[in-house]
Order: structure tokens, then sequence, then C-alpha cells
């Protein structure tokens, strides 16, 4: 990867897009909200989702009553964050396509203005 | 041992020397031996990714913990699981674009300043020795039981099998190391899960009630509390498995290995799936080991239950299914230990030589040989470790580095990223205060100081109750990090809207 490194110390010769504009740009700053809007969200969802099965477990019974046949809640409790899981995963990148398209974007308007 | 144990444990050392020679003849620079060149695709990445993070704890210990304890032992691929939602989310797409060989390169994106560099070096190394140390001396008493060599002889095997993958081969061989295993694992874990399946006819609800009488906690078998009774140390530990992985040295370093923030993401992606339905299948391994082989025997072979899936192998399919997963299971481990060898390296070779002695001024030639024989010393290193402790209780030592990556390594990237008035002095005392805790509470912890003789590395009672510290080392991490920022003046909103646009886009100069 000697390439890299001299691609980076090619660079700094280059002047250095004006990072604080592109920051405070419209496109950019709703690339970021829009990431925050579904991120902020989905973490405290499934981090709450996780959490409340080892304190109910931990400290209620209501998980040990039977649900299908002998198997109780906190089977089907816990069989669900992995179904949660897959199913954020899949939302995520479904939403990501479109932070992708917003990220080529401002990512284009650097490289052509320069950040001037 | 018997013939087939052999054949199928020789195939596998050979499959992985073609592969490291293949690997050898590709690895010719730095970025080549520390990221693959950068070249890998989603899948590889991912599958490469379930190789690297699928122990032989999860393997062997998650079946042997259900088998004897039954939902509690469920806990652990639960937390494992959920994981990659915070990888996912929050980690894995700005570590790429911020990053190019190392978690520091990717801190040091916002700070030019040598001992943020240094102290996260630090972090990496413990955490490598201590999983490290974890796997080998598991590793050693494994290979012990299932080919009956001598725990040295076995710690050999496996530590010179792990040089040979990373010295020549860098992380080409290792990456393609993990992903045979990877795959050889899910279709052990498939055929296991499907005999045991068999067994039941196909029947959940059956093979649920069956169990409620087949062993002798009787119906308390599927109910949470056989292992974990306490509930603050049960959550403790549930926050360490579910916030570690997003901080583990060897598993970020995997994310240097693909071209950009999109192919990370897809490697997640794919990491998750094959991670999930993994996890899942533990299910069937422990209950069939529960039901098939039974308490005494799984007990008699290994008081943890490590032997709780080779076991089941062996009562459903003979000989040879045993030879199989026997196999499987030093594969498991040889993938695992060249993925730590290969990051604990890249902290001494890069950060601290590179990076910090040489101030960056070295040739890609210096770089490849520090890195070379970085590999060389951490492997020796740790192998010495490993026989020393042959008879130490070490198990702990992986929650332990998946505590230490939660409070010393996931506060620091999470400010990096997202908070603007971060500064050096936040980032220093973030990653100081989540290691020295993490590691000091462990010491006065349970797993160190036990009343009974035996069941701990010293007699006596432990000052702090939990197994596990995370519960108060994850937010003295984020405490520590956050004080240290406000204690000193030092703002640069320049430097973090580059950090900003650059983890948010994934421009490069």
């Amino acid at each position: 990867m000697g390439s890299l490194n001299e691609l980076e110390s090619s660079s700094r010769n280059r002047e250095e897009p004006d990072f604080e504009k592109v920051a405070d740009g419209a496109q950019f700053k709703e690339l970021v909200q829009e990431r925050k809007k579904f991120i902020v969200p989905m973490t405290v969802f499934f981090l709450v989702f996780y959490f409340s099965l080892p304190v109910l477990t931990s400290y209620t019974t209501i998980l040990n009553t039977p649900a299908i046949g002998d198997i109780s809640w906190a089977w089907i409790f816990a069989l669900a964050q992995f179904i949660m899981t897959w199913v954020l995963c899949t939302v995520y990148v479904k939403k990501s396509a479109s932070f992708d398209k917003k990220a080529d974007q401002v990512i284009e308007s650097l490289l052509k203005e320069g950040g001037k | 041992m018997n013939a087939s144990v052999v054949i199928m444990f020789l195939l596998i050392v050979a499959l992985t020397l073609v592969v490291t020679y293949y690997a050898a003849k590709k690895t010719k620079t730095t970025g080549d031996f520390y990221t693959a060149g950068g070249g890998l695709t989603g899948w590889q990445n991912g599958l490469a990714i379930a190789g690297d993070y699928l122990s032989a704890a999860s393997f062997l210990g998650i079946a042997g913990a259900i088998a004897l304890f039954g939902f509690d032992g469920f806990f652990y691929s639960i937390g494992f699981l959920i994981a990659y939602l915070v990888v996912l989310f929050i980690v894995a797409e700005p570590l790429r674009n911020l990053g190019k060989y190392t978690l520091a390169d990717m801190i040091n994106a916002r700070f030019d300043a040598k001992k943020v560099r240094g102290v996260a070096a630090l972090n990496t190394i413990t955490i490598v020795i201590f999983y490290m140390i974890a796997q080998l001396v598991g590793a050693g008493a494994l290979i012990q039981l299932l080919f009956g060599l001598d725990y040295w002889v076995a710690v050999l095997i496996v530590g010179v099998m792990m040089t040979i993958y990373v010295l020549f081969g860098g992380m080409t061989a290792t990456s393609w190391v993990q992903i045979i295993k990877a795959v050889l694992l899910m279709i052990g874990t498939i055929i296991i899960s499907f005999l045991v399946l068999a067994k039941f006819d196909f029947n959940i609800l059956s093979m649920f009630s069956e169990m409620k009488t087949v062993t002798s906690h009787g119906a308390e078998y599927l109910q949470p509390g056989l292992k974990y009774t306490d509930p603050l140390g049960t959550i403790s530990l549930m926050i360490a498995l579910v916030l570690g992985t997003a901080g583990l040295p060897h598993i970020l370093m995997r994310f240097f290995t693909v071209k950009d923030a999109k192919t990370a993401r897809s490697s997640v992606v794919t990491a998750t799936w094959v991670v999930g339905i993994f996890y899942v299948l533990t299910i069937f391994l422990g209950f069939g080991a529960a039901a098939f082989v039974g308490f005494d025997t799984i007990l008699e072979a290994n008081p943890a239950g490590n032997m709780a899936a080779p076991l089941l192998a062996e009562a459903l399919g003979g000989d040879f299914l045993m030879s199989f997963v026997s196999a499987v299971a030093f594969a498991t481990i040889l993938a695992v230990v060249a993925g730590l060898v290969l990051s604990g390296a890249s902290a001494f070779a890069h950060d601290i030589y590179g990076q910090i002695i040489k101030k960056g001024k070295i040739s890609d030639k210096e770089q490849m040989l520090a890195a070379k024989y970085a590999s060389l010393g951490v492997a020796v290193f740790s192998i010495l470790l490993a026989l020393f402790a042959q008879n130490m209780n070490v198990a702990f030592l992986v929650s332990l580095a998946f505590c230490v990556a939660a409070s010393a390594n996931l506060p620091v990237i999470i400010y990096t990223i997202y908070w603007r008035r971060f500064n050096t002095a936040g980032a220093v005392s973030a990653m100081l205060t989540g290691l020295l805790t993490s590691v000091i509470l462990v010491i006065i912890s349970p797993n160190v100081f036990s009343p009974v003789e035996g069941a701990a590395i010293f007699v006596g009672d432990p000052i702090f109750p939990f197994t596990n510290p995370a519960i108060v080392s994850v937010p003295l991490g984020f405490i520590g990090g956050y004080v240290g920022t406000l204690l000193s003046k030092e703002v640069n909103l320049k430097r973090y809207a580059k950090v900003k646009v650059k983890a948010n886009t994934g421009y490069r100069e």
C-alpha cells in the first residue's frame, strides 16, 4: 500500500477542501439528521428490548408461564431477539441506500467545488 | 485417537497451509499484510467475521452451558448476536471511513497525539492478550481431550500453525482460514442440529416437552435462573456481551479488509445472519447433549461442559461425526487465534513502532518487516503465557476481554465520531478509566478471589461482587471521557468537521 502513502502525502500538498463549510451545508446536515433519526431511536429500541429479557427473568417470573405447549414466554422472547436483530439489519440496509445516495452527492459537490 | 480423527486433523492442516501458500504470494505490501489489500467482498468478509468471532467458547462453551443450565446457557448466544446491531449502527461504517489498519488510526483521525495512539495500542494489546490466553489454554485442554495429545504439544501445534498463517500469509491467509472455518462450523452445526431434531421427530414442541423430564433439573431446566441467580450480575454480564463486540480489536480490524463503508455494512449483515443462525442452533446442540449424552458423561469429560458438542456428535453419528466435529473445533481455534495475532501485531508494529517511534517516516519494506517481527513476538509471548497458565482457570478472561473492549474502546469510538467537544485529554482519560476500572474490578472479583480453595486463583472473600464488572466500568469509561474532555480547554472544531464529513460520506483525499 505504498501507493496509498504517496497518495496521502500528495494530497497534503494540495489544498484541502473546507470541511467546516461542507459540514455546515444543508445537504450534509440533512444526511446527518436523517441518519440520526433512524439510528438513535432504533438503538434505544433494541437496547431496551435486549435488556428487558434479563431484567424480566431476574426480577420477575412472568416469562416462566407457558406460551405454546411447553415452550415458555422466556424462550419466545429470546427468539424474538433474534428476529428483531435480523429485521433491524434488513431495514437498516434498505434505509442506507438513501444515505449512500446523499453521501455521494456531498462528495460530488466537495470534489467539484473543492469546498470553496 | 482413531484414524478418522487423524485424517480430518491433517486435512485441516493441509488445507490451511495450501491457502497460506497462495496468500503468501499475494502478500507483498504492508497493506496486503494487515488488510488483504482491502479487496475482500462483503460475503467473504462477512464469513470471515463470523469465523473470527465464533470462538471455541461459542461453539463448545455455549453448547455445554445450554446442555448443563438450559435457558441460562442461552443468554450468551443472545448477547453475542445483538452485539452486531451496535457494530452495524454505530461503529462499522465510520470506522471503515476513518481508519487504515487499526482502531488507533481511526481515533487519531481526530487527534495527532502520540499518547492517544499509545493508549489505544495498549488497550488493543491488553484485550488481545486476555483473549489469546483464554483461547490457547482452552485450545490446549481441548486438543488434549479430543486427540489425546499432551497439553504442551497441543499449545505448540496451535501456536505454530497460527504463526505460519500470519507470518507468511498475513490477513489474506487469516481471512481464508476464518472463511473455511465458518463454513465447516456451520456444516457441522447444521448436521448435528438436524440429527437432534430427527430424534425428536422434527417436532419442536415435543422436544421442549421431553426436555422437561430428561434432565435432573426437571421442569426448571427450561426456566431462567439455573446459572444466573444474581440479577445485577446477570445484567452486568449482558452489558459486556452486547457492547464488547464493537470494541474488539480483531473484529474491528476486519472492517479494513473491504473497500468502502457500503461493503463494510454488507459484511456485517452477512455475519449477523451466519452468527445468528449458528446461535439459534446452539439450542439443539445443548438440548441434544443433555438428552442423548447426559449430565454425568458431559461433566466427567470436562467440568465446564466443553465436551458436550463433540460427545453429542459421537452419540448421534459415531466416530466419523465426532472426528469431523473435533476437526471443526480445531479449525475454530486456529481461525480465532490467527486473527488475534494479527491485531496484536498491528498495535505493536504499526501504532507503536511505525507511528509513535518512527513518526510515520518508515518505508513500506520496513513496515512489513516490523509487522512480521511483531507477529512472531506476539505469538511466542502468547504461547509462553499459555504454557505457564495451564492449570489456571482462565475461562473468565474471555468475558473480561469483552468488558475491557466495552469499557475502554467503545466510549472513545462513540465520542470520536459523534461528540464535537471531545479532545485529546478526554480520549486518553476515557480509555485509561475504562481499562483500569475493568482490570482492577476483576482482580478483586470472584474470578480471582474465592473463599473455596481451588475455585479461583486466590483464596479469600472477593471485594467486588460481580464476575463481570461491565455495569460499573462501562459507565465509568464514558464518564472518564466526559470529565477528561471538560477539564481540558482544547477544542478543535475544524478537525471535527473533517472527521464528521469523512465518517458520514466516506470521502477520501
